[in-house]
């Protein structure tokens, strides 16, 4: 087991299966987020379901979460360390011949998914009053209408659903390599599914606030 | 002469593995585009021997393609512009009068420099002594038809086999990862009925050992596909992958015996 843990494909394996559980979770906290057009009834019910009446289940599903999301954020921290050591000498000159702007873009933009994943929990679950201060615990809806009715925010989370995208496009592409499940292909480079996913779960979290800023929620 | 070239070079000397090293600019001049790459080299060594100067060291040994010796970093591309090409068979023609060229070692830690463009790739080697061979009886062959093998596998198995260990995957990787060589010698013998006794303990012990060299960690960017002369697909990345997994859920220890031996 931490021979497992010590080698590269180990943590990288780990990796991809935390990477996983957290694809399953934004499809499906996407489609959740998606209630909001169906009015705010609908969507403090949806909240109410999720933080009152399966608080246990919510609660099983925030620690399987945060395991994932620690163990995840650890083997690229230890594997992106390898990395560095692993050609301490740069070159004076390389030119990026095939590997995508998505895949290149892993760890930092990785940094930036998880301060944006604190910054968001801040927000909507722990009612942080810096980030928004008329944060209102059980009015879900009305939290999240008032927080993009600033641009900032909007801007701020499209950005960071930028980089989900990014993420995602090489991440549910890469994840069935490293697991050792993809079949071989004539063109392994070839992502078409993976992005159709990336793209899916990007516009899909992206309505919530374009929707707010274009008065289609209020 | 009509047709022939001046080519600008940047070159990275370095005069032992722990020396300092240093940029030096050359002027190829009179460079026929039908000479190869190496041979230009050559042409510009001569010159620096006359001139009482060390020549540019860089490896090279069949200059056929086939042996896996040569190998540098030309203008940011591990063997140059050519795909699926060698060091020694990309040719001038593939550069333009008054072209600069940037020449530099592979770089990685697991390959120190040993003078100027040369560099250590024994590493390979221990990697393939953890762990890339089958142990077997030796004796007179078999006959060939004894082992049926189907002719995917047979093919697939020669796609990995044509490695030649050049080291332009590691060359390539942004994380100087030895994933693609390593994946290519696990995948040769797994493929076969041969290879499959120590099939999972193979990407075990190879896995091991290319972690212990110091080399980085496969992310999947595909640079080590593009470079390889030989086109080995990541899709053994992928097998080697597959049989760490599956080796590292189901092989036992090794058991170790005491006593004389």
């Amino acid at each position: 087991m931490l021979k497992f843990w010590d080698s590269s494909v180990g943590k990288k394996v780990v990796m991809g299966l935390t990477g996983l559980i957290l694809v399953g979770f934004v499809i499906g906290h996407m489609a959740g987020n998606l209630q909001i057009f169906l009015g705010m009834e609908r969507y403090n019910a949806y909240a109410k379901l999720l933080q009152e009446d399966l608080i246990e289940v919510t609660w099983a599903v925030r620690v399987v979460l945060f395991v994932s999301v620690v163990l995840h954020a650890l083997s690229a921290w230890q594997l992106t360390r390898r990395s560095w050591a692993a050609r301490p000498v740069e070159y004076d000159m390389r030119e990026a011949q095939v590997s995508t702007y998505a895949s290149r873009t892993m760890r930092w933009g990785g940094v930036f998914l998880f301060v944006f994943i604190v910054l968001h929990i801040g927000q909507f679950t722990l009612g942080w009053k810096w980030l928004l201060p008329e944060f209102a615990r059980g009015a879900a809806y009305g939290n999240v209408v008032l927080a993009f009715e600033r641009p900032l925010w909007v801007a701020f989370y499209l950005v960071a659903m930028f980089f989900l995208l990014l993420h995602l496009f090489h991440g549910t592409w890469a994840v069935l390599r490293t697991l050792g499940l993809a079949r071989n292909a004539a063109e392994p480079l070839q992502r078409r599914v993976p992005l159709i996913i990336a793209i899916v779960v990007t516009v899909g979290f992206s309505l919530v606030p374009l929707g707010v800023a274009l008065g289609i929620v209020r | 002469m009509s047709g022939t070239m001046n080519i600008k070079l940047k070159v990275w000397r370095q005069a032992g593995p722990k020396a300092p090293g240093k940029f030096e600019e050359y002027t190829a001049t009179e460079v026929s585009p039908e000479s190869s790459f190496l041979e230009m080299l050559d042409v510009v060594n001569e010159k620096l021997v006359l001139e009482g100067k060390d020549p540019i060291a860089f490896d090279h040994d069949c200059r056929e393609g086939i042996c896996g010796m040569c190998g540098m970093m030309i203008n940011g591309v591990a063997h140059g512009p050519s795909k699926l090409t060698t060091t020694c068979q990309l040719h001038m023609r593939s550069f333009k009068d008054g072209d600069s060229i940037t020449l530099e070692p592979w770089r990685a830690k697991a390959f120190p420099v040993i003078r100027d463009l040369v560099v250590d790739r024994s590493p390979l080697d221990r990697i393939i002594q953890a762990g890339g061979f089958i142990s077997v009886a030796t004796g007179s062959p078999q006959d060939a038809n004894a082992l049926p093998i189907s002719k995917m596998d047979a093919d697939e198995a020669m796609d990995a086999a044509a490695c030649i260990g050049c080291g332009a995957c590691v060359a390539a990787c942004p994380n100087a990862s030895v994933s693609l060589f390593t994946a290519a010698k696990i995948s040769h013998l797994g493929l076969l009925p041969q290879g499959q006794p120590e099939r999972y303990r193979r990407a075990l012990s190879m896995v091991a050992q290319m972690d212990l060299e110091g080399f980085g960690g496969c992310t999947l960017f595909g640079e080590c596909m593009a470079a390889c002369p030989k086109g080995i697909s990541i899709d053994f990345i992928k097998r080697m992958n597959g049989d760490y997994i599956w080796g590292a859920i189901t092989e036992k220890p090794e058991k170790v015996t005491l006593g004389s031996g």
